[in-house]
């Protein structure tokens, strides 16, 4: 048996604004009260707790700060095929994301590695926009 | 938060206010002995309960023991196709996955012979006209769609006998 909610939420600005640059493939962050970007971006300092505004491109390549394996699972990023969850420093940012690093093994990860983006083809502003981060090429 | 400074790769565009975020699900249901009976018998346009052993009600669906008296309910009972409304709800707001045309009517339906009624939609009538006493019967799907759900009763319809005194059913509704 299948029990379905179709729930939809509203963003608010800031994640509305990640989630445009997104659907537009571009990743946006937003500057924190000591200069640094913070990514994803929040609506409040996470140090003095006023509200934030400027938003910044950062890059689609980055860092891999921590991950975990896992041997995937139906609805989850690439579609039941194992992959490890990684917390990713994308280049411009000071802070992680976590998403899906698509390998073949565990013995592919590490920590440090650089990764990039894979973009779905059709984007509607969702996080699954991003379909996962790969090793990037060239990069040792 | 009017004044968000935005990067040059996003002004000017359709900023996204909403996310889908839908809660999904997915499990298989094992019904146990009762359960199964009753199911199985539904595929074959039966409809079965249990009787209590102590107190004599009549259970539908059956769970396998009644719950006042706490002792297995062994003995089946295959009910007619008949019973009263007992009490309806007229809905009127749709939603995701209903697949009815509202406004529709969602009753109770106390079988004739059975002590607990059952939840099910009556239709083949205006929605106005139902009312608690109604008799009604159940209208099954063709034979060749019938499987072990409560969906092979499409819906329950008047019957057209004269209603019941509600006041019979106190205590079963
Ligand atoms: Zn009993």
């Amino acid at each position: 048996m299948v029990i379905e909610y179709p729930f939809s939420r509203t963003t608010g600005p800031v994640i509305g604004a990640f989630l445009t640059g997104l659907r537009e493939g571009v990743v946006v962050g937003i500057k924190g009260s000591d200069g640094r970007v913070l990514m994803p971006p929040t609506e409040y300092d996470p140090v003095t707790s006023e509200s934030l505004n400027e938003m910044v491109e950062v890059g689609q390549t980055g860092q891999v700060t921590t991950w975990s394996w896992t041997e995937g699972r139906r609805y989850q990023p690439l579609d039941g095929r194992p992959f490890a969850w990684a917390l990713i420093k994308l280049d411009g940012a000071d802070t992680a994301m976590l998403h899906a690093v698509d390998v073949a093994s565990p013995d592919q990860m590490s920590i440090g590695m650089r990764v990039r983006i894979r973009w779905r083809a059709e984007r509607e502003g969702h996080i699954r926009d991003i379909e996962c981060f790969e090793p990037e090429v060239g990069a040792s | 938060m009017s004044d968000l400074l935005l990067p040059p790769s996003l002004e000017g565009v359709e900023m996204v206010r909403s996310v889908r975020t839908p809660a999904h699900l997915d499990y298989s249901y094992t019904p146990g002995r009762a359960m199964s009976r009753f199911l199985t018998g539904l595929a074959e346009k039966k409809i079965r309960g249990q009787r209590c052993p102590s107190c004599g009600k009549v259970y539908v669906p059956p769970r396998g023991a009644c719950p006042t008296d706490g002792v297995p309910t062994e003995e089946e009972v295959e009910l007619p196709h008949t019973g009263t409304i007992t009490t309806f709800c007229i809905v009127n707001v749709s939603f995701y996955g209903q697949g009815m045309e509202i406004p529709y009517v969602s009753a109770l339906v106390l079988l004739d012979d059975s002590d607990i009624p059952l939840m099910h939609l009556v239709q083949e009538v205006p929605y106005d006209q139902v009312r608690t006493g109604m008799r009604v019967e159940a209208v099954w799907v063709s034979d060749d769609e019938l499987k072990p759900t409560l969906e092979s009763i499409k819906w329950f319809r008047p019957n057209g006998e004269p209603d019941r005194d509600a006041s019979t059913m106190r205590g079963n509704a």
